[in-house]
């Protein structure tokens, strides 16, 4: 039901509460800071590359490549993936799934934005204070990020917590809305088994992630009341304890890899049905493998304590849990392959990202088992080996499947498409160069590459030709990485005034987002869609019908759901 | 300027009130805020039987005394939920104003509190013990202020029969600002 009231261009795209609005000012913004999270790494490779052996040579002050090695860390997982993939196309498409008129708070997603865009500048400014930005890892590891005798910092640590802090308010804001949204504003004749893949990890992100910071909030407020205030929480000279602060970060930490993980696998099982034509292999397993990763996800966290003198015994069961989340995961990803097998698959940009994220995304997950066994991690702790596992993770799930999901569901934000071309210049140059700067270091890390130095080749052993050649072969990929964004950039802008028009459903999908137009109006729906059936029915047996619409009326005779739904009604 | 564009939306799948479900969710995030920080305390706790001294400064019957007149400000934010329920708007405002004035003297109580302790000359810089001391009870301070201001904004509206759901919802933050406190009273006062 469209309003039809005057809107102001504030009230229309600055301060708007429709969540398409506010999805694409998330993603925008996202996106924004992606350029200056890339412009870090590149920064870090630049200076790798440049360093002599015999540990001379580089482009940096290593005080200042401190700062920038937490700033590329805190931006890529807090200001990227976070806003990209979690609110941007949670906001885009819960409540269009769900056949809803807009979230059900719309207010407060509003205010979601705008803390969050505070925080984003308070973090930008942190780097413009005396004595630089944050410099002790994305991590701020205390006694490191608590006394500036370490490390140099003062007020960019603070302004650092502080940033954290907003970023960490406006996403509860979000969550709380995306959890309503999900489980109470569903269409008639919506049961929970209908909801598309997608919903389902939204909504798992949300409650991990609303239940799991807590601990780090009030750890970082502990954390800056030892910064400001002189208390002692996590100082060692007075009796604080610096791996409690460990504790409290890893439990939001860990599980908050999760939070990433569950839309990039939602976005990915969207593009693999429609775009292969094929009904989800085993919805219902990839649901319960979606609330076990979510179980498991809240005690794996000490695995990254191993070395930092946590009790030994602790190691086992920690071992134990991290190999064992490993399993829901792999149902998850079998159910997707699986998806593929006898599909008709259409090989475009979003399907190819997506196929691509697969690929890349499973050398992370095994190396992660590496990692988690407690033998082998006191062996490649803090090397570049977990610096590639963690790009193979990371990267895969919020740049390709990230860029899946852009190509996707662009037609519904815009009502364009983007060009094709230019998107299979994008996956097939980021597919290459992603791994060319990556794998090599992995045999880095073996060598003893440590993650944070800013000139390896103080040590004999990363001065050798061998090393030297994999630091110049990463760097050079790097350089590659960052250039074949420019075509999407490109792509992104242009193809909202020149790109071909999308008609309502441009993919022949099957869930409600693609019953409205293209872009949807503010209300979304011209009647408020009711549901009949579940997700991804793709070549049905029964029907001549390619697809049938989550909202298509059955043949023959029926009955419309009923649900205790009051009739939505448009603003006063 | 906002209020102009926002879709109104009114709707229920589970049968439940929208704003509810939120705030479960809403108290469930912050009792992983304090569930982090009192096992914190207490993984410190055991480790430091020496702690055990401090807590002896603390003035139990002020938290004792505290701990009633929190309990019975939830007392009255209960009655206010009833009559709410029952249309009687006024008695309802009322009820949530007594359930102010029970934070009230809660927050003069630990006010006085902490003037004692900071003249026997324990701050929260004194040690871990003190630190931990000040961060929790000043944090569920600043939780007793927010359930005030709640409740207060709530009691204005609702004598004139607006915001009735808000009566439950303050309510419900009121009884969690209460559990808290159930647990930082034994922990920080009493276990010496």
């Amino acid at each position: 039901m469209s309003a039809h009231h005057e809107e102001s261009f504030w009230s229309k795209y600055v301060f708007s509460t429709d969540h398409k609005v506010i999805a694409k000012q998330y993603m925008i913004t996202g996106l924004f800071m992606a350029l200056a999270g890339g412009a870090a790494a590149g920064a870090i490779r630049a200076q790798l590359a440049a360093v002599e052996p015999g540990g001379t040579g580089g482009l940096l002050d290593p005080q200042f490549y401190n700062s920038v090695v937490t700033l590329h860390g805190t931006i890529m997982v807090f200001w990227v993936a976070m806003p990209v993939l979690v609110a941007g196309f949670g906001n885009l498409l819960i409540p269009l799934m769900v056949g809803a008129e807009d979230m059900a708070f719309p207010r407060l997603n509003m205010a979601s934005y705008w803390v969050f865009f505070a925080s984003t500048v308070v973090l930008l400014l942190s780097m413009l204070v005396p004595g630089g930005g944050a410099a002790g890892g994305w991590t701020s590891y205390p006694p490191l990020s608590a006394d500036p005798a370490y490390s140099g910092v003062n007020w960019g640590i603070t302004l650092w917590i502080l940033a954290v802090a907003l970023e960490f308010i406006a996403f509860l804001m979000g969550g709380v809305n995306f959890i309503t949204t999900a489980i109470n504003m569903r269409a008639p004749g919506m049961s929970m088994w209908d909801l598309p893949i997608f919903v389902w990890e939204e909504l798992a992100a949300s409650v991990v992630f609303m239940l799991s910071v807590g601990p780090l909030i009030a750890g970082a407020l502990m954390l800056l009341a030892d910064h400001q205030f002189g208390t002692h929480f996590f100082d060692p000279k007075m009796g604080g304890d610096p791996v409690l602060f460990q504790h409290l970060f890893w439990f939001f930490g860990h599980p908050e890899v999760y939070v990433i993980l569950f839309p990039a696998f939602g976005i990915a099982a969207e593009i693999i049905t429609s775009h292969s034509r094929k009904t989800l292999y085993g919805y219902r397993m990839v649901v319960w493998s979606i609330i076990a990763t979510s179980l498991l996800s809240f005690i794996v966290w000490a695995h990254h304590q191993f070395v930092a003198g946590i009790d030994p015994r602790l190691a086992t069961p920690f071992s134990i849990t991290t190999i064992l989340i490993s399993v829901p995961v792999a149902v998850s990803m079998f159910s997707f392959i699986a998806t593929l097998y006898g599909g008709s698959i259409r090989f475009t940009s979003a399907m190819l990202f997506a196929i691509g994220f697969f690929a890349c995304f499973l050398l992370g997950g095994v190396t992660g088992i590496i990692n988690g066994a407690a033998a082998a991690d006191i062996y490649i702790h803090d090397s570049y080996y977990v610096v590639a596992h963690f790009h193979y993770t990371l990267y895969p799930l919020v740049f390709m499947a990230g860029s899946a999901g852009i190509y996707h569901w662009y037609p519904k934000m815009f009502g364009r498409h983007l060009d094709e071309r230019l998107g299979k210049v994008h996956f097939w140059g980021t597919m290459v160069f992603f791994n060319l700067v990556f794998l090599p270091q992995f045999n880095l890390g073996m060598m003893g590459h440590h993650r944070r130095i800013a000139v390896p080749t103080e040590f004999d052993f990363l001065s050798t030709p061998t090393a030297l050649l994999m630091q110049d072969i990463s760097s050079w990929a790097m350089a590659g990485l960052l250039l074949v964004q420019v075509p999407f950039i490109y792509n992104f802008f242009a193809s909202m005034a020149r790109g071909e028009k999308a008609a309502a459903n441009p993919w022949r999908a099957t869930t409600l987002e693609w019953a409205c137009p293209s872009p949807p109006p503010h209300g979304n729906f011209a009647e408020p869609p009711v549901c009949f059936r579940g997700p991804y029915v793709y070549s049905p047996p029964d029907r001549q019908a390619d697809f049938v619409p989550q909202d298509q009326p059955p043949e023959g005779d029926y009955q419309l759901p009923q649900n205790p739904i009051v009739a939505p009604s448009a603003a006063k | 300027m906002v209020d102009s564009s926002t879709i109104q939306v009114y709707r229920t799948s589970t049968g439940l009130p929208t704003g509810r479900v939120a705030m479960w969710w809403f108290l469930a995030s912050e009792v992983a805020i304090f569930g982090g920080l009192i096992m914190s305390f207490i993984m410190c706790r055991v480790a430091h039987p020496e702690w055990s001294e401090y807590a002896e400064y603390t003035v139990n019957a002020a938290g004792a005394f505290n701990t009633i007149v929190l309990l019975t400000s939830s007392l009255s934010a209960v009655l206010a939920h009833a009559a709410a329920a029952r249309r009687e708007y006024a008695r309802a405002a009322n009820l949530l104003w007594a359930t102010v004035g029970g934070g009230l003297v809660f927050l003069c109580v630990k006010a006085y509190e902490y003037s004692h302790e900071i003249h026997e000359g324990f701050t929260p810089v004194t040690n871990l013990f003190w630190g931990f001391y000040f961060f929790m009870t000043g944090l569920h301070g600043l939780h007793v202020i927010i359930g005030m201001s709640a409740l207060a904004y709530v009691a204005t509206k609702v004598r004139h029969g607006k915001l009735v759901e808000g009566v439950e919802y303050a309510g419900m933050y009121w009884h969690l600002v209460d559990i808290i406190w159930i647990f930082l009273f034994p922990l920080l006062y009493l276990a010496s």
